[in-house]
């Protein structure tokens, strides 16, 4: 029995800096205090907080060590395990309040938040089923075989309004009750864990820190729609979450949780993964399957939808691994309970990936309904820098910016829809000054024109097209009929494309082009980037009143563009530099070294 | 897996170690003084002894060992304080596993200070 639980971050984020390092310099530190029958070292997934890592929480008194250092950790085994002093220098200082410690739950960054598809992660050892069981896993999975009909689980699902996490936000129940209604030899239950989206990564999240609630989710699903055989199609660019998703596959089968007979029920159930080669196409639902099948990952036009015809031609449900995460929570606490959070037509939490410019990089699940306000500037903690915020960029490529004016707009899936962006899969990234809105949308576009999968014509050579105007923008030749040109061509590519990838990737040129039009014209019509972004718009310039002429741009200049004028400043003892735009390839270097301020770009 | 019951026996199993993974506002706290002085007294076996007592009687969710450091009445060590939330702090002294069971039974279970292990009586 032990009396302390150390839990270290062995996420994708933490672990990238070193933090398996530090679990195993913390289990020889505690053998070296004698404290190994005391003490228990944790591995476990997310914490969200990303941004801090490497992450260690010492239970039972919820300290919450942050940033930490493999050389930190013998003063933190033998002041804190040892002798019970937390070493508060090297704690989270938003949990030190003078000379009390705050819960953890009461920080900026968790008190919004309510924990629902990531209950467990940071909580348990992703590696270790019992740890899932014992915080009821498998409870659901029980309950659904021995004391409800398909029917009823399904009916539940419903009532609980769950749409789907991936997305389009179709309601999961309603796609079980489609392939429950087709007969069949053989169903699939199939999980999208192609976490595609630049910026997004609650899936591999939850695959990281609780790969047990997928397997039973898929299991339930399986059971609902009459299907005993389950595929989760996975990237392989995720190493630890395929890693980790295949020893809980292993364990539920040694359990007698997968495979024959489960519970003593007759239910047969087992599940395989397929690791995917990291084309953005192939989160699309027909290319996924056709890619499990062995074939070139490319679309199909529907109908026939995935409930008639899907996966080996048989009926089949995907669902995304965050929305499978949702399922045993839902049957064990009731649709009601679900329902009770989120809004009208939005029910539950959503967990969104926070990137870009803000403090608090990392993964947040918040109630549906919550403000872009309230995300960003409390629990995100703000811009870093005091840089005023432009704007935030929701549902990866297939998304929109959402601009300043809609900050207090209670995100969900309408909601957002009708602000011209969308709630995709929950990537987040906020924008400050600095960024400029057209090469914002020119880079999701080059995004999804090498992605296109080049099957239909609208998304082949449209998107292409669409790229092509952009450049002639962001280089100064655009005219402003193109702006118009550019506006009927995104909505020639959403109408005639044939899956979601075209459909929705003309979504960033068109939300900027609605809500920064002027950027657009700066660029076109006085030529200039308002942010200073596009090189081709800029011009570096140094202010001869200002410059010492003492030579470190012109040594760090890569081009040779920089050399000496005639003219020397009232006090300054040599004479300035000037830059020659020809030569000048605007890299920035002299800007950056310069010591009197005196480089200016416009 | 056969049957509910099974898993059930592992949930029940596998409680105890994932119980000490949260901050519970409500728990009793039982703070064992860990200081050179006390470690010295023998504050480690008692330490150990709350422990594996509350595991033996299933009390994890409610009752939190930790330590803590010295707090200045090194004569008197193994100092142990116990904190059941709406009741006054007790502090017991020259504590051994042996007295842990006592306290455990009578004190954090049925709510009856252990009146002659407490500071009080020893300094009288």
């Amino acid at each position: 029995m032990y009396r302390s639980n150390v839990l270290v971050c062995g996420g994708t984020g933490c672990t990238s800096s070193n933090s398996l390092q530090i679990a195993e310099k913390l289990k020889e530190e505690i053998a070296k205090n004698g404290l190994e029958k005391e003490v228990n070292v944790i591995t476990t997934g997310c914490f969200g907080l990303c941004a801090l890592g490497p992450i260690m929480v010492v239970y039972p008194e919820g300290s919450f060590y942050s940033m930490v250092k493999v050389e930190d950790i013998p003063e933190i085994v033998e002041e804190h395990l040892l002798k019970g002093r937390i070493v508060t220098r090297l704690l989270y200082q938003e949990t030190v309040e003078k000379d009390t410690i705050k819960s953890l739950n009461k920080t900026a960054f968790y008190a919004k938040q309510k924990r629902v598809a990531l209950r467990n992660c940071g909580v348990i050892d992703p590696e270790k089923i019992d740890d899932y069981i014992a915080r009821d896993g498998y409870a659901a999975l029980g309950k659904v075989l021995t004391e409800m009909t398909p029917d009823e689980v399904i009916q539940t699902i419903l009532d609980s309004g769950l749409r789907g996490r991936g997305g389009a936000g179709f309601p999961t129940g309603l796609k079980w009750k489609f392939a429950a209604a087709n007969d069949a030899d053989q169903k699939y239950v199939c999980c999208n864990a192609d976490e595609g989206d630049p910026g997004a990564f609650m899936d591999r999240s939850v695959l990281e820190g609780d790969p047990h609630s997928l397997i039973e989710a898929m299991a339930i699903a399986g059971y609902a729609i009459g299907a005993s055989k389950g595929r989760v199609y996975v990237r392989a660019e995720y190493p630890i979450a395929v890693k980790r998703l295949q020893i809980a596959i292993d364990q539920a089968r040694e359990y007698g949780l997968l495979g024959k007979d489960i519970f003593g029920t007759g239910f047969d159930f087992d599940m395989e993964l397929r690791l995917g080669a990291g084309a953005f196409v192939c989160g699309e639902e027909t290319a996924l399957m056709t890619s499990i099948e062995g074939k070139r990952g490319e679309p199909r036009p529907r109908p026939p939808f995935p409930a008639v015809k899907g996966l080996y031609q048989k009926p089949t449900i995907l669902n995304n691994v965050e929305t499978y995460a949702n399922i045993a929570q839902i049957i064990l606490n009731g649709p009601e309970w679900f329902a009770s959070m989120g809004t009208e037509k939005s029910k539950g939490t959503k967990v969104f990936a926070l990137g870009g410019k803000i403090n608090h990089t990392g993964l947040v699940e918040i109630p549906m309904g919550t403000t872009l306000r309230e995300i960003v500037f409390e629990i995100g903690g703000g811009i870093p820098n005091g840089k005023k915020f432009k704007a935030a960029q929701t549902g990866g490529p297939s998304g929109g910016c959402i601009p300043e004016e809609h900050l207090d707009v209670p995100i969900d899936y309408d909601n957002l829809l009708a602000i011209g962006s969308m709630m995709g899969s929950g990537g987040l990234i906020v924008m400050d000054e600095d960024n400029c809105m057209v090469d914002v949308a020119k880079f999701f576009l080059e995004f999804t024109v090498d992605e296109s999968c080049g099957k239909c014509t609208p998304c082949r050579i449209g998107t292409k097209r669409l790229l092509e105007m952009l450049d002639k923008i962001t280089k100064g030749q655009g005219t402003m009929e193109m702006l118009d040109e550019m506006e009927e061509l995104c909505e020639f590519i959403k109408a005639n494309s044939l899956c979601g990838l075209g459909q929705t990737a003309p979504n960033p040129v068109l939300s900027t082009l609605r809500y920064f039009r002027n950027e657009y014209i700066a660029h076109i019509v006085d030529k200039k980037c308002p942010a200073g972004v596009c090189k081709d718009l800029l011009e570096y310039t140094i202010d001869r009143e200002k410059c010492a002429g003492c030579g470190l741009c012109s040594r760090k200049c890569p081009v040779q563009a920089i050399s000496v004028t005639d003219y020397t400043a009232p006090g300054k003892r040599r004479p300035a530099l000037e830059i020659d735009a020809k030569k000048c390839i605007k890299c920035g270097a002299c800007m950056s070294t310069c010591k009197f301020k005196a480089i200016y770009k416009a | 897996m056969k049957s509910l019951a099974e898993l059930q026996a592992i949930r029940d199993r596998a409680k105890a170690n994932v119980a000490l993974r949260k901050e519970n506002p409500n728990a009793a706290r039982v703070l064992v003084g860990m200081a050179t002085c006390g470690i010295a007294a023998g504050a480690r076996p008692v330490l150990n002894a709350f422990t594996e007592e509350i595991a033996k009687r299933g009390l994890q969710d409610d009752i939190v060992v930790t330590q803590t450091g010295c707090i200045g009445i090194c004569q008197y060590e193994p100092v142990v304080e116990v904190e059941i939330p709406g009741q006054d702090k007790v502090t017991y002294v020259k504590m051994t596993p042996e007295k842990v069971v006592r306290v455990v039974n009578d004190h954090l279970v049925n709510k009856n200070v252990v009146t002659e292990y407490t500071i009080g009586a020893i300094e009288n």
